[in-house]
């Protein structure tokens, strides 16, 4: 049983700056062909700064900065066991290269089903560039089978 | 933000598909540079050993790089800069030697924070018609 006393858990803030490199690499391995991507030239005539983030890189933000593994041991859910429940994202701005972005994430509810068999645990994130503008919000639901 | 116009208010209505997205077979390779791009270093989707020992018969695919191929498709659809909300359940695990194909369809146009938004269900699904992902996406018309 995860204990729901971590209802309400604020998780440390991660930061991640965002490099050309990386997004290139991130689009390549979704197979990603539209050259806005990967071309800082393509990028800019579609207005964007440089390079944008593809609509699910931030999710990587918490587990690059290992929050994500702090977050399962806290829980005491062994990584074997861990399933990805749902994701949503609310977009407010684009996040390009050269961009650094912060993801403040809370544990907003636990729960089980199936007679504990199974157990839920949302959290709730958002995404801030480095002039503390909104880019995103995220919400996460984690499943632990038991 | 100037973007190249895919889709116009005009041009949507309820009932419209968007041109499905169909992946290469999903393997080995594809999950070790998924993990590596995407930050998601699970062993249960690149070590066959750790798989096993998890009680899975092999390694599967993370449920983000099904999430992130149907993004690839609403985005080809319209500019990414309209894209305000996308909501998916991950229905099912996506298996080495999978063919997902990724599928959109209009369901509403609604307005949201005064902007007229389409309302997308989308999902994914197996070569063999195995549902992955369901869930659906608001994306904001020109």
């Amino acid at each position: 049983m995860i204990d729901r006393k971590w209802i309400g858990h604020e998780l440390p803030p991660s930061s991640l700056a965002l490099e050309r490199g990386r997004l290139r690499c991130f689009a390549q391995s979704i197979g990603e062909t539209d050259p806005l991507y990967t071309d800082v030239s393509a990028a800019r005539a579609a207005g964007y700064t440089d390079l944008p983030a593809p609509p699910t890189f931030l999710f990587g933000v918490e587990l690059e900065s290992g929050t994500t593994d702090e977050l399962l041991k806290l829980l005491t859910i062994p990584l074997s066991k861990v399933l990805h429940g749902e994701q949503g994202f609310t977009y407010h701005r684009a996040a390009c290269a050269g961009d650094t972005i912060t993801v403040r994430s809370r544990v907003v509810d636990i729960y089980d089903k199936k007679g504990g068999a199974l157990e839920f645990v949302v959290k709730n994130s958002e995404a801030r560039n480095q002039g503390d503008e909104l880019v995103a919000e995220m919400r996460t639901v984690l499943v632990c089978r038991h | 933000m100037q973007s190249e116009s895919v889709v116009t208010g005009k041009d949507v209505a309820v009932g419209d598909e968007l041109p499905p997205l169909t992946l290469p077979p999903v393997n080995r390779t594809l999950l070790a540079l998924f993990a590596g791009a995407s930050g998601d270093h699970n062993p249960i989707h690149i070590d066959l050993d750790f798989a096993r020992q998890a009680g899975m018969p092999d390694v599967f695919a993370h449920g983000m790089l099904g999430m992130a191929w149907l993004c690839r498709m609403l985005t080809a659809w319209a500019p990414q800069s309209r894209l305000r909300k996308v909501d998916v359940r991950f229905a099912g695990i996506t298996h080495l030697g999978n063919v997902t194909t990724c599928r959109g369809k209009v369901t509403e146009i609604v307005e949201l924070d005064g902007e007229r938004c389409a309302r997308i269900q989308v999902s994914t699904a197996n070569q063999f018609g195995q549902p992955k992902i369901v869930g659906e996406a608001l994306i904001a018309l020109a």
